[in-house]
């Protein structure tokens, strides 16, 4: 055996373990879903029958996957713009020197430290339309159906803001202080900095979060479970929500076919994202 | 075209002082150089004038002003950094044109106006041609080369015409021959837009080539100001002589003897003579350092001093020989033609009496 295909065979071999879990873990369950779609169970899910390529269509164009997307969607649009500038804002604030600035960096990222059903239970408690502090603010009622998604973004926004900000604030630091320096010289006040040199700079950062922020969306169930219940009238009802529901054997054919569309969705998110990250510019020196 | 003068100016980071009671008046139309070792205070004394940090103590003027509260788009000075700073997300003309948009300027007929965007175009144009960037306006600072970045920096600082031009190093980033032949452009600019420059080294060479003026700064005080020239040849103390001068002045520590009007030094057990020393009020005995330059040592039959040749290093051109004289190490500078010499060699010496130097070893200034 030559040299190279002797570490070419190593090479492979040290990939093994990894591919294994990989099959096992992704590529397997993927697989069963796909079978899942196929088959309809009856009741008891003593027995099933296929049903072939045109559940897929049926299920992704009926009436309950596009109101999946729809509500998802707005949830999207609910959670990523306003965590943005939020985090966007707070880091902005924190990226000075000051002395006992690390005494508010460290509270601001502290949602990192978090998970979503510490960050519900804490939602529910300030908007729960009996107990809740905030239960009286129409704007984020969670017994409306109108408003209570956005009651459950708001704690997805709480949630995600110690990541935001520390992203954003990791961002800010790599913009060379002469380059801010250089456009006070320039005849610039702080606004027009911010806007001119500062947010260009830390745009990829920004652009970055867009999409883990937008994915994390996409994922959004535990919020709605624990804050709403999918409700009211099924106005939180995620699309995650919604699979984790069709758990009766009659229903677990369509959940399988929402799943793998929602696994579509992501993976055009996330392509779109290698596009953008592959294609930004490097401000390299 | 504005003068810049400090005057006791302090300031203090914490409890480190960076500059140290500077008083320094820079003229209009000057190249000033603050010159020094890493740490002496230079980059924060330029900054104070930029703006870009406060004065603790003390009051800077530009022009007939006092800045000291003056914001720093206020003060109509252009920076060149040492990174450059250029904006990377927009083009080498936006870079350019970045002075002109923001504020308002005189354009003779009284009232400051903004420029329109023809005027501007005309301006960026006007620089980008000066510095050979025409063709390069459309490119982003990361598509061009360091010496390329250097202009489009000048280009920027120059654009809007300011009361003063401040520049950090801004050659350290250059190769060795960009940097010579920059230097030269640099000159060539500043006799063209003949507005004050303050410029930043701790490179002697860039200091003596291109200064009007050299402002030497150690531990944040100023040690002596003066044209290139004059700093070099009647340095003001022990620093000064040794920071400036490459290879740096010899310099040994001997005894005044005075007998009979003889104006002579003595080290070991030989004896220098020194001009002026004979007008200078120091008593028989007086514990001196002897300074002489490396050029200034001649080897002479007739010489009051031997040294003993330790090495000889060839730099093509010249050679230096690296001596010991009554257990102290000296170099002497020679022409490649001179007559060659050998390790082990022992060298009569003598030196020009005018240019020697005297320094007191307790306060380290000049006493000759
Ligand atoms: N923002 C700051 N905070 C604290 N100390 C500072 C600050 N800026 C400068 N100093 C200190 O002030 C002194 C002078 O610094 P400065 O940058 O002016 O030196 P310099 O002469 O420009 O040196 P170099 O040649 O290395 O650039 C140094 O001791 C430095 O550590
Ligand atoms: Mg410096």
């Amino acid at each position: 055996m030559t040299r190279r295909a002797r570490e070419a065979l190593l090479g492979y071999a040290l990939l093994v373990p990894s591919a294994i879990v990989f099959a096992w873990f992704f590529f397997y369950p993927l697989y069963r879903l796909f079978v899942m779609g196929l088959h309809q169970q009856n009741r008891t899910g003593t027995a099933e029958r296929w049903v072939g390529w045109s559940h897929f269509g049926d299920v992704l164009g009926g009436e309950q996957f596009r109101e999946g997307v729809r509500i998802t969607g707005t949830y999207v649009l609910y959670t990523v713009p306003l965590g943005l500038v939020l985090g966007v804002l707070l880091a902005v604030a924190a990226n000075r020197r000051l002395k006992g600035i690390k005494v508010f960096q460290m509270i601001f990222s502290s949602t990192i430290a978090s998970s979503v059903a510490v960050a519900s239970v804490i939602f529910v408690v300030l908007l729960n339309p009996q107990i809740g502090y905030f239960a009286s603010v129409k704007m984020f009622s969670l017994s409306d159906p109108d408003t209570a998604l956005r009651g459950v973004a708001l704690s997805s926004v709480w949630q995600n803001l110690g990541l935001t900000f520390v992203i954003v604030l990791a961002g800010l630091q790599a913009v060379p202080d002469e380059v801010d320096e250089a456009a006070t010289l320039d005849g610039y006040g702080p606004v027009r900095r911010f806007f001119r040199v500062t947010l260009p700079l830390i745009s990829p950062t920004l652009m970055f979060l867009a999409v883990v922020l937008v994915i994390f969306a996409l994922q959004a169930f535990a919020q709605a479970d624990i804050l709403t219940q999918g409700g009211p009238l099924g106005s939180t009802e995620t699309l995650v929500w919604k699979i984790f529901n069709s758990q009766q054997p009659v229903d677990q054919g369509t959940g399988a076919v929402m799943a793998i569309g929602l696994f579509g969705i992501t993976l055009v998110v996330s392509l779109a994202q290698f596009l953008i990250l592959d294609r930004r510019v490097h401000y390299g020196n | 075209m504005s003068e810049v003068a400090f005057d006791g100016v302090t300031k203090r980071f914490g409890d480190v002082t960076a500059v140290d009671q500077l008083t320094l008046s820079i003229r209009d139309g000057e190249f000033m150089v603050l010159l020094g070792p890493s740490g002496c205070g230079k980059t924060t004394a330029l900054r104070m004038v930029a703006g870009l940090e406060t004065v603790t103590e003390g009051t800077l003027r530009i022009g007939d002003r006092v800045v000291n509260d003056v914001e720093a788009k206020d003060r109509d000075v252009a920076m060149v950094f040492q990174s450059y700073a250029l904006y990377p997300h927009v083009t080498v003309a936006k870079n350019i044109e970045s002075p002109l948009v923001a504020r308002r300027f005189d354009t003779g007929d009284g009232s400051p106006r903004k420029l329109t965007s023809a005027e501007r175009a005309e301006r960026v144009t006007e620089a980008a041609a000066a510095l050979g960037l025409t063709d390069l306006l459309g490119r982003k600072p990361a598509a061009l080369s360091g010496g390329q970045r250097q202009r489009v920096a000048l280009a920027r600082a120059m654009v809007a015409r300011p009361a003063a031009f401040l520049m950090d190093e801004p050659l350290s980033n250059l190769d060795a021959k960009l940097r010579a032949q920059t230097r030269i452009e640099l000159v060539e600019l500043h006799e063209r837009l003949a507005t004050t420059f303050v410029y930043v080294t701790h490179d002697q060479v860039e200091a003596m080539t291109m200064a009007d003026r050299i402002a030497v700064l150690s531990d944040g005080r100023l040690q002596q100001v003066g044209p290139p020239q004059a700093v070099y040849d009647r340095p003001h103390n022990l620093f000064v002589a040794r920071f400036i001068g490459s290879p740096p002045m010899n310099t040994v520590p001997g005894t005044v003897v005075r007998s009979e009007g003889a104006t002579s030094v003595r080290l070991g057990g030989q004896s220098i003579e020194v001009e002026g020393l004979a007008a200078e009020p120091l008593a028989d005995g007086t514990e001196v350092i002897i300074g002489v330059r490396p050029e200034d040592l001649v080897v002479d039959a007739a010489g009051q001093v031997e040294a003993e040749v330790r090495a000889v290093e060839w730099l093509g051109h010249e050679r230096l020989v690296v001596c010991d004289l009554a257990g102290h190490q000296i170099t002497i500078r020679q022409a490649a033609g001179d007559d060659p010499v050998a390790t082990g060699d022992v060298l009569p010496l003598t030196a020009d009496p005018a240019k020697v130097h005297l320094f007191d070893p307790d306060t380290t200034e000049r006493l000759n």
